[in-house]
């Protein structure tokens, strides 16, 4: 717990779950902070949607404790918890018959929402012009701004998005974590899984990754790969007669690779970044540059390596 | 009991919307007016016959028909949701899980209730213009009383529905097992009833053979419409068995009712223990 001065929105403590004899999740301590956007990483069935499950009180934990504002979701005090609550499941279908307004109508009387707030969070997910249309003929895309439109109902405390992006366009996507970014910076909570790094990397706060029901490791991407000591890739793009003038760089580089007569690609470790990047800034050969963080794989790889390292750590 | 009503309103508008109140109504009132025009064909006539004879053909009809399409209506109520993924966000909503059963138990049982009260109401008014003296003034009074045993049994099948529906978890083999109850209650029953009374020379259970009736309730129903009308008794075979017995209409409507109130319970309770 941070220093007590604030109740954190969850609070988990030595968590675990199983399913018959299967260990969905062990042992999972978190705190999550007001305002914060937690990226809830992971490959499937690493323990995502089960962690959500147990936060939103569909589930009550095997053993350990769950609280949410303060209180235990699974609880007698569920229901006045509930509507501080936004979930998005992961790939959700609707009722193909109903349209879109109607579906919508639906929750947010559920959630003794008004008509007036219903209207808007159509126009704000972009769904004003089809909510007349039945959801049958909704796109991938739509359905899923549909289902943040629920999500967004009673403009929840704290929001949890189970995969929101899986089997969006890249237009999409973005206009998924353009309003994720406008959402934090109106205070809510987010939680937010996924299984894939990219894209989600500059709009959370803090990365909680999960590997076969344990916490692997958790904090902001940053220190992450600081402390993974994973590196990142860089592309030049330039003109030069040799390459002697990587020796003058002010770190050494690794993975040296020739993509072609103007093209490289190497590797600097995460602290010589932003060294290296303003060495290769002054030189006048330099055209072009890219940098690519490490991947979701190299940060679970190195976590994974790292905990069952730990006498015990695997099952 | 806001939520319920929201999700009873949402389920009744989902059967207007897919047009299952139409069907529904236009089946009945199609049936009721075909079997009271035609029922007399066996004996050589065409045109509306006694009041005795329509309830009859109709109630055994309905027997076949109303299980079936309340079985059909309600099965996939709560796998279906689970399948879909919105049981899981229903559940995250200030509902109740009772409450979400209540909900659609009240959706479903008005779309049941409101298509058997028109489709076969209208039926009966159409038959008492058509038939004038010929139905006799028992008419009305006789066609309330099926038509609300009819929609209990109807209940009853939704209620078992439920039950089959939070105990399994694809909606494939929700359907089977939907079937299977259908199956079980409207013919396998009586089969095995008659099997055992002729296996035995009638010996057997003579006396609680009433009481086995009222296990199935199907029987129930055919009981409380075919009993109460003299020219039924020559039909209506096992039920003759009954005859005799104290079981009048009131006492066998809240046999009916207990059917609806005990698998719903049943399934309430399930679906509070289950895990999602």
């Amino acid at each position: 717990m941070s220093d007590g001065a604030r109740t954190p929105v969850v609070g988990l403590e030595g968590v675990a779950k199983h399913y018959g004899r299967f260990a969905a999740l062990q042992d999972v301590s978190l705190d999550i902070a007001p305002g914060e956007v937690i990226g809830l990483l992971g490959h499937n069935g690493a323990g995502k949607t089960t962690l959500m499950k147990l936060i939103l009180g569909l589930s009550a934990p095997s053993s350990g404790r769950v609280r949410v504002f303060g209180l235990d979701p699974h609880g007698k005090q569920a229901n006045t918890l509930r509507p501080r609550l936004g979930y998005l499941p992961e790939s959700i279908a609707f009722y193909d018959a109903l349209t879109g307004r109607e579906v919508l109508d639906y929750f947010a009387r559920l959630k003794g929402v008004d008509k007036r707030e219903r209207e808007a969070l159509l126009e704000r997910v972009g769904l004003a012009e089809a909510a007349g249309r039945r959801v049958k003929t909704y796109s991938k895309g739509m359905r899923q701004r549909l289902g943040l439109a629920q999500a967004l109902l009673g403009r929840p405390e704290l929001l949890l998005l189970d995969e929101p992006t899986v089997g969006l366009d890249p237009m999409a996507t973005r206009d998924f974590y353009a309003t994720i970014d406008e959402l934090r910076s109106e205070g809510h909570t987010v939680i937010l899984s996924s299984h894939i790094l990219p894209g989600i990397e500059h709009h959370i706060t803090r990365a909680v990754i999960l590997g076969r029901g344990r916490l692997l490791v958790q904090g902001p991407l940053e220190s992450l790969w600081r402390s993974a000591g994973l590196s990142f890739k860089v592309r030049v793009q330039g003109q030069w007669q040799d390459e002697s003038w990587l020796d003058t760089l002010p770190a050494p580089i690794e993975g040296l690779r020739r993509i072609n007569g103007s093209r490289l690609e190497f590797a600097v470790h995460h602290e010589d970044k932003l060294a290296v990047v303003r060495a290769l800034l002054a030189r006048p050969e330099v055209q072009d540059l890219e940098l690519a963080p490490p991947g979701l794989e190299a940060l679970y790889v190195h976590f994974d390596r790292t905990v069952s390292d730990v006498p015990g750590g695997e099952s | 009991m806001n939520a319920v009503l929201t999700v009873a309103w949402k389920e009744f508008r989902d059967g207007l919307r897919n047009r299952w109140v139409l069907a529904i109504t236009l089946v009945f009132a199609l049936l009721a007016l075909g079997l009271s025009y035609f029922g007399a064909a066996a004996s050589g006539s065409v045109g509306f016959t006694s009041l005795g004879t329509t309830i009859v053909s109709l109630a055994s009809l309905a027997v076949f028909l109303i299980p079936l399409i309340a079985l059909l209506l309600a099965y996939d109520s709560i796998v279906g949701e689970e399948e879909r993924g919105t049981l899981l966000l229903l559940l995250t909503y200030p509902l109740g899980r009772v409450q979400l059963l209540a909900g659609k138990f009240l959706g479903h049982g008005a779309i049941l209730g409101v298509s058997t009260l028109v489709g076969f109401g209208a039926a009966a008014v159409l038959i008492a213009f058509a038939a004038g003296d010929a139905a006799g003034t028992g008419l009305l009074p006789a066609f309330a009383y099926f038509i609300l045993s009819a929609t209990l049994l109807g209940w009853v099948f939704i209620a078992l529905a439920y039950l089959i529906s939070v105990c399994v978890s694809e909606k494939s083999r929700a359907a089977g097992l939907a079937l299977l109850v259908w199956f079980f209650f409207v013919l396998v029953y009586d089969l095995g009833l008659l099997g055992t009374l002729v296996a035995t020379g009638g010996g057997v259970g003579r006396d609680v053979f009433p009481y086995l009736l009222l296990l199935n309730p199907t029987d129930v129903f055919r009981l409380a419409n075919l009993a109460g009308f003299e020219p039924a008794r020559s039909y209506s075979g096992l039920m003759a068995l009954a005859r005799g017995h104290a079981l009048q209409p009131a006492a066998l409507t809240g046999i009916l009712m207990l059917w609806v109130i005990v698998p719903l319970t049943l399934a309430a309770w399930r679906f509070r223990r289950r895990e999602l």
